[in-house]
C-alpha cells in the first residue's frame, strides 16, 4: 500500500531505505544529514535493520564494503566532509564492484566550510574523488519525493551493476519538508541471491574472494577493461534528464538538484516577459545526458548553467554543447542559495551577448 | 604407468595432509618466515572444527595481502588498517558466520588502530589474528609500531629511537584492557611447543566465538628473516632474546577477566 507523508528530505530518504529492505547502514553523524541515522536508529532498527554510529566516516565505508561483500544491501549517508573521508574505500567498493547506497548531503566547502547547502562535490562524485579510473552512479534529487525515489532506484542501479550508487543532494534538500508517496515496493522482487558473496564456502563451490588487488599489470588492465566496459552499458543505458519547455526555447538552462527548482522559477518569470526559455535538469550526474544537450544546442541560442559552487557541472555541459553556442555560468558559493531574480538578470546579460 | 615421483611418494608414511581448507599452492613467503606456519594452523584448526562453510576471512595489507590464494575459504580482502571493520560488517550481516581478521603490526596497530580499538570496545565477535614482527616486510623493511628501541630498519637507519618515533606500542596490553574483549593472548610460532600451543589458542578463539562471547586477539611474536636480515635460525633466536622480554609471551585476558602479571610468564 503506498503512503503519504510529510516529511525532512533525509527522512524521506531514510524511510525509503527500510522500505528497500536496506539491511544494513553504518554512519557517522554530521550536519545537515544527521536526521538519516536518527530515524534509522530508530525506526530502522525497530523493523529489522542493522543500524550503527561507529567510530568514523572511514570505519563506516569499510563496513559497507564488508557487509555488501557479505551479501548484504548495504548503505551509508553523510555530507562532504564525511565524504572525503571515504574515499579511499569507495574507490575499494568499485574495483571490488560491490552494490551499495551512498549518500551525500552537500554542504559548501572546502575544508569544513559551512554547514549551509552546496553543490561543491559534484567533481568528487561525478569525475572520482578516490585514486583510480571509475564511476559511481550519481543521481541528484530536486524534491523530497525525489529523495524517496532515488533511494529505491539507488539500490536496484547498485545491484544490477555491481556498483555503487551516490545519490547526490544539498542540505536544502535534506531539511526541507515536502509531501511524499511511498509507493509499492516489493522487496522480494528486487533483491536478488548474490552468488558471489562470501557466506562461507560450501562444496559445490570455489571459494567467494572479494578484493581488488590485482598484483599482475595485465590482470589489472583486464580488471580496468572490464570496469570501463560496464561504465559504457551504463552510459547507454542509464541517463535520466528532465525537459521542461524546450520545445519553443531559445535560451536554455542547465541545472541540477535545487538549483534546478530554482530555475523553473526563474523560468517562470522570465516567461511572463516574453523570454523563451527551457530547462534541462540532469537527473543522473554520471552517465551525464551529453546526447540531450548536443541535439539542444543546434536549436537555442545560448545556455545558462546555474550551480552552487564555482563552475562545475558546466564543465560537462560545454562537452555536450561542442560550442555550437555560447555556454555561460551564474554560480553562488560557501552556502549561498541563488534567487531566481538573480538568475533572470543573469539570462538577460547573456541574450545581450549573444543578439549583439 | 607410475613416475619416480609416485614410487617415492608410495614408499614413504604419511605423517600429515595438507588439509582440505588449504590451497594446493606454493606459497611466497620468505624461507623461514611464520606466515606459513599460522596459515597452516589457522585452516587445520577450521578443517578439524568443520567450519569451513561457515568461515569466512578478512585479509589486510601487507606480506598476508595473498592469504586467499592459499585459505581454501571465503575471503575479502580489506584497505590497509580496515580489516576490522570489513569483518563488522560481515559479522554484523550473518552473525552465524565465523569471521577472523589476519593483521600485521603496521595493519593493526598503526594506521588501523582506530578500527582495532573500537571493534574490540564494541566486543565485536570474532578473531584478531594480529602478526607482530615489529618491521614492514612486505615495503621492504622499515620501522614497524612494534619495533624495539635501537632496532635497525630503513627508516631508522641509526636504531629507533624514543624521542622521534615514541615507543613500541603494546597495542595488546591495551585491548586487553578494554570490556569487549574476552580472550586476550599473545603467542609465538618459532618453535614446535610454541605452535602446539598457538593451535590451541585458535581452537578456543573460535568456540568462543560460537560461544558469542565477544572479541578475541591473538597476537604472534613472529619473525622477518628477510626484513631483520638474518637467517631463519638467527631471527628465531633474535625473537626469543630481543621480542620476548618486551613482548612477553602468554595469555593477557581470559574468560573476560584480565591475567595476573606473574602468569603471563608462562613458556
Amino acid at each position: 500500500m503506498s503512503e503519504v507523508r510529510l516529511m525532512k528530505g533525509n527522512e524521506a530518504a531514510a524511510e525509503a531505505a527500510i522500505r528497500a529492505g536496506c539491511d544494513c547502514y553504518f554512519g557517522y553523524p554530521i550536519t545537515p544529514q544527521s536526521e538519516i541515522i536518527e530515524y534509522l536508529s530508530d525506526q530502522g532498527r525497530k523493523r529489522g535493520m542493522i543500524v550503527m554510529q561507529v567510530e568514523s566516516e572511514v570505519a563506516a565505508i569499510n563496513m559497507i564494503y564488508g557487509a555488501a561483500g557479505a551479501g548484504a544491501r548495504a548503505m551509508s549517508s553523510s555530507s562532504s566532509p564525511g565524504i572525503s573521508l571515504m574515499q579511499e574505500g569507495i574507490s575499494y567498493i568499485a574495483c571490488a564492484e560491490l552494490p551499495c547506497l551512498l549518500i551525500n548531503i552537500n554542504r559548501g566547502g572546502p575544508g569544513l566550510g559551512t554547514i549551509q547547502p552546496s553543490q561543491g562535490d559534484y567533481f568528487q562524485a561525478v569525475k572520482g574523488g578516490g585514486h583510480g579510473d571509475y564511476h559511481l552512479i550519481v543521481l541528484a534529487p530536486a524534491s523530497v519525493q525525489e529523495m524517496a525515489d532515488f533511494v529505491y532506484l539507488g539500490f536496484d542501479l547498485a545491484d544490477k551493476y555491481r556498483n555503487p550508487v551516490m545519490i547526490l543532494a544539498d542540505g536544502a534538500l535534506g531539511q526541507m519538508m515536502e509531501r511524499v508517496e511511498f509507493k509499492d515496493y516489493n522487496i522480494s522482487e528486487h533483491k536478488l541471491p548474490k552468488q558471489w558473496a562470501t557466506t562461507g564456502k560450501t562444496p559445490d563451490r570455489e571459494p567467494n574472494i572479494i578484493t581488488s588487488l590485482h598484483i599482475q599489470s595485465e590482470e589489472m588492465e583486464k580488471i580496468n577493461l572490464r570496469l570501463q566496459q560496464k561504465y559504457r552499458t551504463i552510459e547507454q543505458n542509464e541517463v535520466r534528464y528532465e525537459l521542461l519547455n524546450t520545445n519553443d526555447a531559445e535560451y536554455l538552462f542547465v541545472a541540477f538538484g535545487l538549483s534546478a527548482r530554482i530555475c523553473q522559477k526563474a523560468m517562470d518569470i522570465a516567461r511572463t516577459e516574453n523570454i523563451k526559455v527551457g530547462l534541462l535538469r540532469p537527473i543522473t550526474l554520471y552517465p551525464y545526458p551529453y546526447k540531450i544537450l548536443n541535439q539542444l544546442a543546434s536549436k537555442i541560442k545560448g545556455v545558462l548553467v546555474v550551480e552552487m559552487n564555482a563552475g562545475q557541472m558546466v564543465e560537462d555541459v560545454k562537452l555536450g554543447i561542442e560550442g555550437k553556442v555560447p555556454v555561460d555560468f551564474y554560480g553562488r558559493m560557501g552556502g549561498i542559495v541563488p534567487t531566481p531574480e538573480e538568475i533572470v538578470l543573469k539570462l538577460k546579460e547573456l541574450i545581450q551577448k549573444t543578439s549583439k | 604407468m607410475l613416475n619416480r615421483d609416485d614410487l617415492m611418494l608410495e614408499e614413504m608414511e604419511v605423517v600429515w595432509e595438507k588439509p582440505e581448507t588449504l590451497t594446493d599452492v606454493k606459497m611466497h613467503y620468505c624461507p623461514g618466515c611464520g606466515h606459513g606456519v599460522i596459515h597452516k594452523i589457522l585452516m587445520e584448526v577450521v578443517q578439524e572444527l568443520n567450519i569451513q562453510d561457515k568461515t569466512i576471512g578478512v585479509a589486510p595489507v601487507g606480506c598476508s595481502v595473498l592469504a586467499y590464494h592459499y585459505m581454501n575459504i571465503d575471503m575479502q580482502e580489506a584497505a590497509h588498517g580496515r580489516a576490522t571493520a570489513v569483518a563488522t560488517g560481515i559479522k554484523r550481516f550473518l552473525p552465524d558466520k565465523l569471521v577472523f581478521t589476519y593483521q600485521g603490526d603496521g595493519d593493526l596497530a598503526a594506521i588501523g588502530t582506530a578500527e582495532t580499538i573500537h571493534a574490540c570496545n564494541r566486543g565485536e565477535n570474532f578473531l584478531i589474528i594480529f602478526i607482530n614482527n615489529a618491521i614492514y616486510g612486505m615495503t621492504g623493511g622499515q620501522m614497524a609500531p612494534t619495533s624495539l628501541l635501537g632496532m635497525v630498519t630503513s627508516t631508522t637507519p641509526e636504531g629507533r629511537e624514543v624521542k622521534t618515533q615514541g615507543f613500541p606500542f603494546k597495542i595488546t596490553e591495551v585491548v586487553a584492557q578494554l570490556p569487549g574483549t574476552y580472550y586476550v593472548t599473545r603467542q609465538s610460532v618459532h618453535t614446535a611447543n610454541a605452535v602446539r600451543h598457538f593451535k590451541k589458542a585458535v581452537e578456543k578463539a573460535f568456540r568462543y566465538q560460537m560461544e558469542n562471547k565477544g572479541t578475541c586477539l591473538i597476537e604472534i611474536v613472529s619473525n622477518c628473516p628477510s626484513g631483520w636480515k638474518m637467517t631463519p635460525v638467527q631471527a628465531n633466536k633474535w625473537l626469543e632474546e630481543n621480542m620476548f622480554p618486551y613482548f612477553p609471551p602468554g595469555d593477557l585476558k581470559v574468560d573476560g577477566k584480565i591475567v595476573e602479571k606473574k602468569t603471563q610468564q608462562q613458556k
